[in-house]
């Protein structure tokens, strides 16, 4: 894996510590910050690949933190929870987090986390990949087909396959439900979330091998989906 | 339309309410006769051997059987109690032992004689308010009685027998009876079996034919009997039809009210008025107005009156006494304000002719009313009594006002002899008159009048010319001696009544204020010590007795009375908890335990009775007193309240510490887990981190340990926190429509660790709705639920998780075939910190279930845990279903 440079925003000393020798682990060099400011100053001179906010902060609110950012940069952002911040989770994903932990959090989901997004980084430059495939089905994207790897055709309707591919075009990415619906569906449908409850069991049931159990496109209770290659 | 005339449903509800009352109570059946020796007892015996042999637990608790041998024979084969022996006038006597009866509780009891007066020391003093406890505590009672013992014709067979009886049965309880059976025998026949010498010994037998049993007397009795049992049975008919619809109109009842005079024969005018009340089947009312007059009647004659309210409330009527000023004003307004439209008056005999009876003053102020006047006791007078000033004649002393005012006229007469040569004779008798009003008004009415005379004597003796003689030069004198005399008696007469009506109003006055400082005093108190001090305070200034508190205690029983300087201790609890028991007073002046010295006030306050005051009075009279009693029941009320507020504060209070308590807990917990969590993420971390060095197998085994217990300790803070914020109410559920099938999903996936080697089944119906419930919640729940099922069960063992709608609701469940949990456990597994297997290995305080619980309630929801057959556990929980919204999504076109 080449040099990833990742840029932590975390306030507690162990909590940094493992992060650190775990992500160095993987061949990331990492740079650390203790407050948000520092944090903003490292991402803005460092040019990282990935930056972890952890959202309790000392010095400031890490949700302003991280609307800071997005005001001039789309690298992927982890954010770090405890439960008890449930409402600032969904708020971080709105404001253009990627994904969240909750602690107390492992190793293994730690990494997992940093791989997806760090592939997915890779990814979104290489546009031209127009096929796509998990499980036993195929997307053509240029062609807006999808078929089983035995090459029958799934019938979607034109809004199944606009939310399918929104879900594709964001691998690994928490996606909020106000976030789908107003990309799919269009900024006027954002207080409706059964309409996209309706058609994600629809595309369950078309392309899930266990709809009750989906492997690709997941449920985040409270948040919104995720499709996970 | 309505054809057929339905019965009026208050009436039905009130014969519904009295059978439902009854239902509980035991059923009485009396055997009534003419008179002694029908064969009453006879017929009981051989009714209770009947159902004796028919099994039924039948014992006989009294029974005279007058050395009649037939009935001795009858007692044979029947249990019977022992007697109780009492001590009466230092003679034993047997009497019918209650409180056996009430232990050995039978459900049929033979008590003969219901009319009987028990000795002092009885519980009760007429053996039917024994038999009314009996009744009361559900067991069946056969009784009999003659019909001279039923208190309204108690009068009438007087007269025609010649005869009195002093026992007797309030008609309530005969009227009551669930069964009357007439034990009839024809005169001739009686009179041969008394002959014959089975009714009485034959000495006695001689004497009672003579006097009683004379076939007269038999006659008419057996008539009487008859006629009460007929009236009885027409009541009963009348019930039925009122049931039934039988009558289309149904008249208003109708009500009778009885004036209660201090005149002689006033038993029975209450007597004829009840007989009366009958006959209408209405309601009655006896009231005794007591004017200022009627105040200063001794006290004997006053005793006479609140004991005929007595036997009027005895014989079923409501009784009152009313004080006021003008009696015939008050007699209707109590009238009219009862909706009373009879009144029942006692004829007056000798009433003067200037003045209206007081049947026509009530006729002229009411018209509307009925005045009904029934003759008095024609034989009955009682010996004119000397009216006395009953309440205040005990605190002035006699002789010195006697003394003093002789000693003022002969004042009087000395200052005036050397102004005999200025002043006229006219004007020397104004001076008289003057010392008379003085006297008056300073030392009543007795010393008055003796004023009044000897300032008339010495006027004459000393100032009428010739000086020093009685006699006369002048006739025209005698003029202004009988004009002084009448003046003087009037002053006197009408000074005295002035300072009557004040000390009246003073005493009034004075009472109000007792019972006003005791109201304010009690409206402070914030301890029952506190209010036992206050009863106490008024018992010594205002009452002059001694009060003893009791108070009800944790368990529905009396406790000891408070314990202060000077209060009442030595109280018997026994008949204080029967007087808290049955909401009635008891004790001295009652008709319940009346030999103890002490009078027990039950204190009802508006929720219940809190407790009772026990007072002993210096003189046992005192309670006689009307106004004394209405004192004494306005104190009891306020203290009554006292003690049901203190008892609100004390509940509100625990209320209070409860809820801080469980808000500091909240708040500890919560920091707690905040401050554990960060910590507990780098040990996770770490260890994990540690983990993936290379280090030896048994170094490697102790991080993974290390880490294995920090996560278990993360799961444990995170049910803590939840817990708290759950139980203090922060936690606002975010609901959202959605299909059940994506919450389980999401479960499932988190839960892949705790589910390893377990097969996992999932049966849903199709087309289950939507659901409006909060995600992140419900998922937690689920989460619980299989993570428990993972932890009580093995590899290898199946997990089924099931989603139907029953009716209203959607149901979830979780089962398994493990062990399940200890049978009679269903309930406790959600409480806080039970776990399903206390000593078991496996990890985990007992948190989950109660989150669960907590989270399903607050969705509405309901969760449950059951067994399932052969083996293992099954946990389940609905929600509401809801009305979902619109699903339908906007037409879209195919690509």
């Amino acid at each position: 894996m080449n040099e990833f440079t990742v840029v932590l925003i975390e306030d507690e000393k162990q909590i940094r510590r493992f992060v650190r020798v775990a992500l160095e682990s993987e061949g990331c060099q990492v740079i650390e910050a203790i407050t948000g400011e520092r944090g903003l100053i490292e991402a803005a001179t460092r040019k990282p690949d990935l930056i972890i906010l952890d959202l309790g902060l000392p010095d400031r609110d890490g949700l302003e933190v991280l609307r800071d950012l997005r005001g001039w940069s789309q690298i992927p952002v982890i954010v770090l929870s405890a439960r008890t911040q449930e409402e600032d989770k969904i708020h971080a994903l709105d404001c253009g987090a990627d994904d969240y932990l909750t602690k107390p959090f492992g190793v293994g989901e730690l990494l997992a986390r940093v791989r997806a997004q760090l592939r997915r980084h890779q990814l979104s430059g290489d546009i031209g990949q127009s096929r796509i495939s998990f499980g036993h089905i195929q997307v053509d994207r240029a062609k807006r087909l999808v078929t089983t790897l035995t090459g029958e055709h799934i019938h979607l309707t034109s809004l199944e396959y606009r939310l399918l591919a929104y879900l594709l075009a964001h691998p690994g990415k928490v996606l909020t439900h106000r976030e789908l619906l107003r990309e799919v569906w269009g900024p006027s449908h954002v207080e409706s979330p059964h309409y996209l409850r309706v058609y994600m069991g629809n595309l369950r049931k078309k392309l899930e091998a266990d709809p009750a159990r989906p492997d690709f496109l997941l449920t985040e209770s409270g948040l919104g989906y995720r499709f996970k290659p | 339309m309505m054809d057929k005339p339905r019965p009026d449903p208050d009436t039905l509800l009130e014969q519904i309410q009295a059978e439902d009352a009854r239902a509980k109570r035991g059923k009485l059946k009396v055997f009534f006769g003419a008179c002694a020796g029908v064969g009453k007892t006879y017929a009981m015996l051989s009714a209770a051997h009947q159902l004796r042999s028919q099994g039924m637990d039948v014992v006989v608790g009294i029974v005279e059987t007058h050395g009649r041998a037939e009935t001795l024979a009858l007692l044979n084969n029947l249990e019977v109690l022992p007697l109780r022996e009492v001590q009466h006038n230092h003679r034993p006597l047997k009497e019918f032992d209650l409180e056996g009866a009430l232990r050995r509780h039978p459900t049929l009891i033979l008590v003969d004689e219901l009319a009987h007066t028990n000795a002092q020391s009885c519980r009760h003093t007429k053996r039917w308010q024994d038999v009314e406890e009996l009744l009361a505590s559900g067991i069946d009672v056969f009784t009999t009685v003659n019909v001279q013992h039923l208190e309204s014709l108690n009068d009438v067979v007087g007269g025609i027998t010649g005869v009195r009886v002093w026992e007797t049965v309030p008609d309530h309880v005969f009227d009551e009876a669930n069964e009357v059976m007439l034990v009839d025998l024809p005169p001739e026949e009686l009179l041969q079996r008394l002959k014959e010498g089975k009714i009485y010994l034959p000495h006695q037998a001689e004497r009672a034919i003579r006097n009683f049993f004379r076939k007269g007397n038999l006659i008419a009795l057996r008539e009487l009997s008859l006629r009460r049992t007929a009236d009885r049975v027409d009541g009963d008919m009348l019930a039925y039809r009122r049931t039934k619809a039988v009558q289309t109109v149904w008249q208003t009842r109708e009500s009778l009210l009885v004036c209660v005079g201090p005149g002689p024969g006033s038993e029975r005018v209450v007597r004829s008025a009840a007989r009366l009340a009958t006959q209408i089947d209405g309601r009655w009312h006896a009231i005794y107005v007591e004017t200022p007059r009627l105040q200063r009647l001794p006290r004997a004659a006053r005793e006479r009156i609140l004991q005929t309210l007595n036997l009027a409330k005895e014989l079923g009527a409501e009784t009152a006494t009313l004080p006021a000023e003008d009696a015939t004003a008050v007699t209707v307004a109590y009238a009219r304000e009862h909706n009373l439209t009879k009144v029942v008056i006692g004829r007056d005999h000798d009433n003067p002719l200037w003045r209206h009876s007081f049947a026509e003053r009530i006729g002229r102020m009411a018209s509307d009313l009925d005045v009904i006047q029934v003759a008095r006791n024609p034989h009955h007078t009682v010996p004119k009594e000397k009216t006395s000033t009953l309440l205040f004649s005990e605190d002035i002393p006699l002789w010195p006002a006697y003394g003093k005012s002789v000693g003022l006229c002969i004042a009087v007469t000395l200052l005036a002899t050397p102004l005999r040569h200025w002043l006229e004779l006219t004007n020397i008798v104004m001076i008289f008159l003057l010392a008379v009003i003085g006297v008056a008004l300073r030392l009543g009415r007795g010393p008055a009048v003796l004023a009044s005379f000897l300032s008339v004597i010495f006027f004459d003796f000393f100032f009428v010319p010739p000086r020093f003689s009685f006699a006369v030069s002048d006739v025209q004198y005698l003029l202004t001696f009988g004009v002084m005399l009448t003046v003087a008696l009037v002053i006197a007469q009408l000074m005295a009544n002035l300072r009557y009506q004040a000390r009246v109003a003073m005493n009034r006055e004075s009472r109000a204020l007792a019972l006003y400082e005791a109201a304010r005093d009690l409206s402070g108190t914030l301890q029952p010590k506190q209010i036992a001090e206050v009863c106490d305070r008024f018992a010594n200034h205002v009452l002059g007795a001694k009060i003893g508190l009791l108070l009800m205690g944790g368990n529905g029983n009396l406790q000891e009375p408070i314990d202060l300087d000077g209060t009442l201790t030595d109280v018997d609890t026994g008949i204080a908890q029967w007087s808290f028991d049955h909401g009635e007073v008891a004790g001295l002046g009652t008709q319940t335990l009346a030999a103890s010295p002490i009078f027990y006030l039950p204190l009802k306050a508006p929720m219940r009775i809190r407790g009772v005051l026990a007072i002993e009075p210096r003189h046992g009279h005192w309670l006689q007193i009307p106004e004394q009693r209405r004192l004494l029941d306005t104190f009891a009320s306020l203290v009554a309240i006292a003690i049901e507020r203190i008892h609100y504060v004390e509940v509100a209070h625990e209320a209070l510490i409860k809820m801080e308590s469980e808000r500091l807990r909240n708040s500890v917990l919560s920091v707690l887990s905040h401050d554990l969590r960060t910590p507990l993420t780098a040990l996770v971390g770490l260890s994990d981190t540690l983990s993936l060095e290379p280090l030896p197998d048994h170094q490697l085994e102790a991080v993974q340990a290390i880490h294995d217990e920090a996560v278990r300790m993360g799961s444990l803070v995170n049910n803590l926190l939840d817990m708290a914020r759950l139980q203090s109410g922060q936690v606002t559920l975010k609901r959202e429509w959605q299909p059940v099938e994506e919450v389980i999903g999401s479960a499932l996936k988190a839960s892949t660790r705790a589910l390893a080697d377990r097969t996992v089944h999932i049966d849903m119906k199709p087309e289950l709705p939507f659901v409006e419930f909060d995600a992140v919640l419900i998922e937690r729940v689920l989460c619980n639920l299989l993570e428990n099922a993972g932890k009580y069960t093995n590899p290898g063992n199946n997990i089924i998780i099931q989603a139907q709608r029953i009716k209203e609701s959607i149901q979830i469940s979780v089962s398994d075939d493990g062990p399940g949990f200890s049978a009679g456990s269903e309930e406790s597994v959600f409480d806080k910190f039970t776990r399903g297997r206390t000593e078991s290995p496996i990890s985990g305080v007992g948190l989950g279930l109660a989150i669960c619980r907590a989270i399903v309630e607050a969705h509405n929801g309901r969760i449950w845990a059951e067994h399932v057959t052969p083996q293992g556990a099954r946990f389940i929980f609905s929600l509401p279903v809801g009305t979902p919204p619109d699903l339908s999504v906007p037409q879209e076109l195919d690509t």
